[in-house]
C-alpha cells in the first residue's frame, strides 16, 4: 500500500503551527522554526487526504450517526414523501444504526449495523413486530445475506454464519467463521455481502482511504462458495459498493460505488455499475465516473483502459443499497428497475441525496432514467435520518432502513394493506 | 449526629408533637437541642427536596464524582476529568461502556442500568461540569515544541481544533490527564480500544510512542 504526500496537505499543516500556543508559566512558546521536514502522510484512511486548504473544505466532514436510536413516536416517517399511490410506515425501530437487510424464508428481517457492533432480527406476528438483539459483540457487522435457512454476517475482516437462524432467534449460537481472508482496515473496511444467482457469497472489499494505491486485496468484490472456500475476484477498481443485487433476467451483477472525495463539489459523481465478464476493471483510483483521470493517479492512465458506469447516481450522493425490484405490487413500470438508497454526501457544501430513487435501465442495461421515491430526508442542509438498504418484501413491499434513526420503513402501493 | 437522620422521614410532624406535649422540667432543660434538631431536619429535608426534585442528576453523579473528580478534574491515576466534556461524546462514551464496546469493568458495570434517556441526561449534566484546569508544573519547552510539530504532522486540530476543545462527536482533550492521554492514544493504536469509528485507529498508525508520550505532556498543559 502506497501513499503520496501531497504538497496541498504539507501546506495545511504547516498553516496550523502559529495557533498553537502553550506555556505552563504563562509564557508563549516559539513556534517550530519549520515543518518537520519529514512528515509523513497522512494515514491511507484519513477522510483528509486531498483536501483542499480553505474554510469551505475545512468545514466538510462524515456525518456521525447517533449511538442511540430515535424513539419510535419522534421518527421522521410523517416526514417523509412518496409519489402518489404510495404509503410509506414504520415498520420496525429502536435500531441503533440499522444498516444492511436481509429475509429469512419465514420472514424474518435481519438487519445488520456498522458503529454498535449488534445484528438484529424483526419478526412479525399478527402484524406487530418485535425486534431481538440476535448477536452482539460482533466488529462492524455491517453485511448480512440469507440462503437456506442460514444467515450470513460480515463483520469488518471476516463471514461468519448461524445455521436455522428462524429456528433459534430466541437462543442463538455465537456465529461460526467460514472466511477471515480479508484485511483489517478501518477506511471503507465495513462490507456488504449479498448471494448472487449462483449461490455464491459475494463481499466487497473497498480501498482502505479516498484516494490511495493499494495491494492486491482491497478495491475489489470477491465471492466465495458457501464454506468459504475458491475465493475469486469478480471486480476490480472499486472504490467502496456497500450494495449489489443482480439483474432478474440477464443475472448481470449491477454494484453501486461512491466516488472520491474532494475533488470537487460537483465532480466525481457515485456510479452505477454492471460486471459483464469476471475480473473486469472499474477504474478507481485512476478513473472516476468513466471519463475523469484522478487529479493525482490518473496522470499516464486513459480512463478508456477501465470499464465506465451504466449510469451516473451524483455528485458524493452516497449510494449504498440498491435492489431490483420484482414484485407485482408496485405500478408495471418498476418491474426490473432498480431501488437505490442514497445515505446522502457529506463531502459537498450543499448537501446531495438523502433519498430512494428509482433507476430505469434501457434494453442495453444502462441507466435511462432516475426518479424519486422516497424524499424527504434532507431538512435545511442536515440530515433528518439517512436511508442505507432497501429489500423487497414477498408482498412486494419495500423495506428501507435507516442508520441516523436507528428504524426500518415500509413502503407499499395501493390501498394501504399492512404488513404481515 | 444521629438524630438527623430520623428528623428527616418524620419531617418534625410526630416528632414535633412528641416534645412539645410533654414540657417536663427535664425537657425544658433539653429545649435547645430538640428545636435545633427540628430547624436542622427541616432545613436537611428541604435540601433534600431540593436536590432530588429540581436536580436529581446532582445526586446521581455523586458516585461518578469519586473517581472522576467532583468539580470536573479527575484526582485520579489514569482516570479522565469529565469537565466541559462535549456531551454528542461523553453520551457515545457511556453508550459504549453500557453495550461494552468499550471495556472497563466498573464504568461496564455503572452504565449497564442506564436507560437511553438516562445517558442523555448524564451526558448533558458532564458538559456542563467546569473544564479542567492545566497543570501548573513547571514544563519543558524542548518537548512543548516537539509535541506542537507532532500534533500539526498528525492533524490533531482538524478534529480536535487548535485549542483542543473538539465539538459534538469529537472529544475535549484539552487539559485532560497526562496519564490518560498517554494511555488512550496507546490503547487506540494497539487497536486495544475501539472507537466508535475507526478514525483514531487509522490516525494513531503512523504515531510514534515517543510522540504519544510528547502529546499527552503537552496536550495536558496547553494553555
Amino acid at each position: 500500500m502506497t501513499t503520496i504526500p501531497s504538497p496541498r496537505s504539507l501546506l495545511l499543516a504547516g498553516a496550523f503551527l502559529g495557533v498553537f500556543t502553550f506555556g505552563a508559566t504563562g509564557q508563549q512558546a516559539s513556534p517550530p522554526a519549520a515543518a518537520p521536514a519529514a512528515a509523513p502522510a497522512l494515514p491511507p484512511g484519513s477522510p483528509l487526504i486531498g483536501r483542499p486548504d480553505n474554510e469551505a473544505a475545512q468545514k466538510l466532514a462524515p456525518v456521525a450517526p447517533p449511538p442511540l436510536p430515535t424513539a419510535a413516536d419522534k421518527l421522521p416517517a410523517a416526514k417523509l414523501k412518496v409519489p402518489a399511490g404510495f404509503n410509506i410506515e414504520v415498520y420496525a425501530s429502536g435500531m441503533a444504526n440499522a444498516r444492511s437487510l436481509a429475509l429469512g424464508d419465514k420472514g424474518t428481517v435481519f438487519v445488520g449495523s456498522r458503529l454498535v457492533g449488534k445484528v438484529y432480527a424483526i419478526t412479525s406476528k399478527d402484524g406487530k413486530r418485535e425486534v431481538k438483539v440476535l448477536a452482539s459483540d460482533l466488529y462492524r457487522p455491517n453485511g448480512v445475506a440469507f440462503r437456506n435457512g442460514t444467515l450470513y454476517i460480515a463483520e469488518l475482516s471476516k463471514v461468519s454464519k448461524i445455521e436455522h437462524v428462524e429456528d433459534v432467534l430466541d437462543n442463538p449460537p455465537k456465529p461460526t467463521v467460514i472466511y477471515d481472508n480479508l484485511p483489517k482496515d478501518e477506511a471503507h473496511g465495513w462490507k456488504f455481502i449479498a448471494i448472487g444467482p449462483d449461490n455464491k457469497l459475494y463481499v466487497e472489499v473497498g480501498q482502505p482511504g479516498n484516494v490511495v494505491l493499494h495491494d492486491k486485496d482491497h478495491g475489489q468484490i470477491r465471492r466465495i462458495n458457501l464454506d468459504g472456500t475458491g475465493a475469486e475476484v469478480v471486480a476490480y477498481g472499486v472504490r467502496h459498493s456497500v450494495g449489489f443485487d443482480w439483474h432478474p433476467e440477464t443475472k448481470q451483477l449491477y454494484f453501486t460505488d461512491n466516488g472520491r472525495d474532494w475533488l470537487s463539489e460537483d465532480v466525481p459523481e457515485d456510479e452505477l455499475n454492471r460486471v459483464t465478464k469476471v475480473g473486469e476493471h472499474f477504474g478507481a483510483p485512476y478513473c472516476w465516473q468513466g471519463n475523469i483521470p484522478d487529479s493525482e493517479f490518473g496522470w499516464g492512465k486513459s480512463c478508456s483502459d477501465y470499464t465506465a458506469p451504466v449510469g451516473l447516481m451524483g455528485p458524493h450522493a452516497g449510494v449504498l443499497g440498491m435492489r431490483f425490484y420484482t414484485g407485482s405490487m408496485f405500478p408495471k413500470g418498476l418491474k426490473n428497475a432498480i431501488i437505490v438508497a442514497r445515505h446522502g454526501s457529506w463531502n459537498r457544501s450543499k448537501k446531495f441525496g438523502g433519498d430512494v430513487v428509482v433507476v430505469h435501465l434501457d434494453k442495453d442495461g444502462k441507466v435511462k432514467s432516475t426518479e424519486p421515491l422516497i424524499t424527504g430526508f434532507l431538512e435545511n442542509n442536515s440530515y433528518i435520518g439517512r436511508p442505507v438498504d432497501v429489500m423487497q418484501m414477498k408482498d412486494g413491499s419495500m423495506l428501507v432502513s435507516d442508520d441516523y434513526n436507528g428504524a426500518v420503513y415500509r413502503v407499499s402501493y395501493g390501498k394501504k394493506v399492512a404488513a404481515q | 449526629m444521629p438524630g438527623l437522620v430520623p428528623g428527616i422521614h418524620v419531617f418534625g410532624a410526630v416528632e414535633r408533637k412528641t416534645w412539645m406535649a410533654r414540657p417536663s422540667p427535664a425537657m425544658t432543660k433539653k429545649m435547645g437541642f430538640p428545636m435545633f434538631r427540628w430547624i436542622a431536619s427541616f432545613m436537611l429535608a428541604l435540601y433534600a427536596g431540593f436536590a432530588f426534585g429540581a436536580e436529581p442528576i446532582q445526586q446521581r453523579v455523586a458516585p461518578c464524582f469519586d473517581c472522576h473528580g467532583e468539580h470536573g478534574q479527575s484526582e485520579t491515576e489514569n482516570t479522565p476529568s469529565l469537565g466541559g466534556q462535549n456531551a454528542p461524546y461523553a453520551l457515545i462514551q457511556l453508550f459504549m461502556f453500557r453495550e461494552k464496546l468499550r471495556t472497563f469493568e466498573p464504568m461496564n458495570d455503572m452504565a449497564q442500568p442506564l436507560t437511553d434517556d438516562d445517558l442523555r441526561t448524564f451526558s448533558d449534566f458532564i458538559a456542563t461540569l467546569p473544564k479542567p484546569k492545566p497543570s501548573d508544573e513547571a514544563s519543558d519547552a524542548a518537548r512543548i515544541q516537539r509535541a506542537q510539530a507532532a500534533a500539526t504532522q498528525h492533524r490533531c486540530n482538524n478534529c480536535h481544533k487548535a485549542d483542543f476543545s473538539g465539538g459534538e462527536n469529537v472529544p475535549r482533550i484539552a487539559n485532560q490527564r497526562e496519564d490518560y492521554l498517554a494511555k488512550t492514544l496507546t490503547e487506540y493504536k494497539n487497536n486495544t480500544r475501539h472507537g466508535y469509528d475507526g478514525t483514531m485507529a487509522d490516525v494513531m498508525a503512523a504515531v510514534t510512542p515517543e510522540q504519544i508520550a510528547d502529546l499527552a505532556y503537552y496536550i495536558a498543559r496547553v494553555r
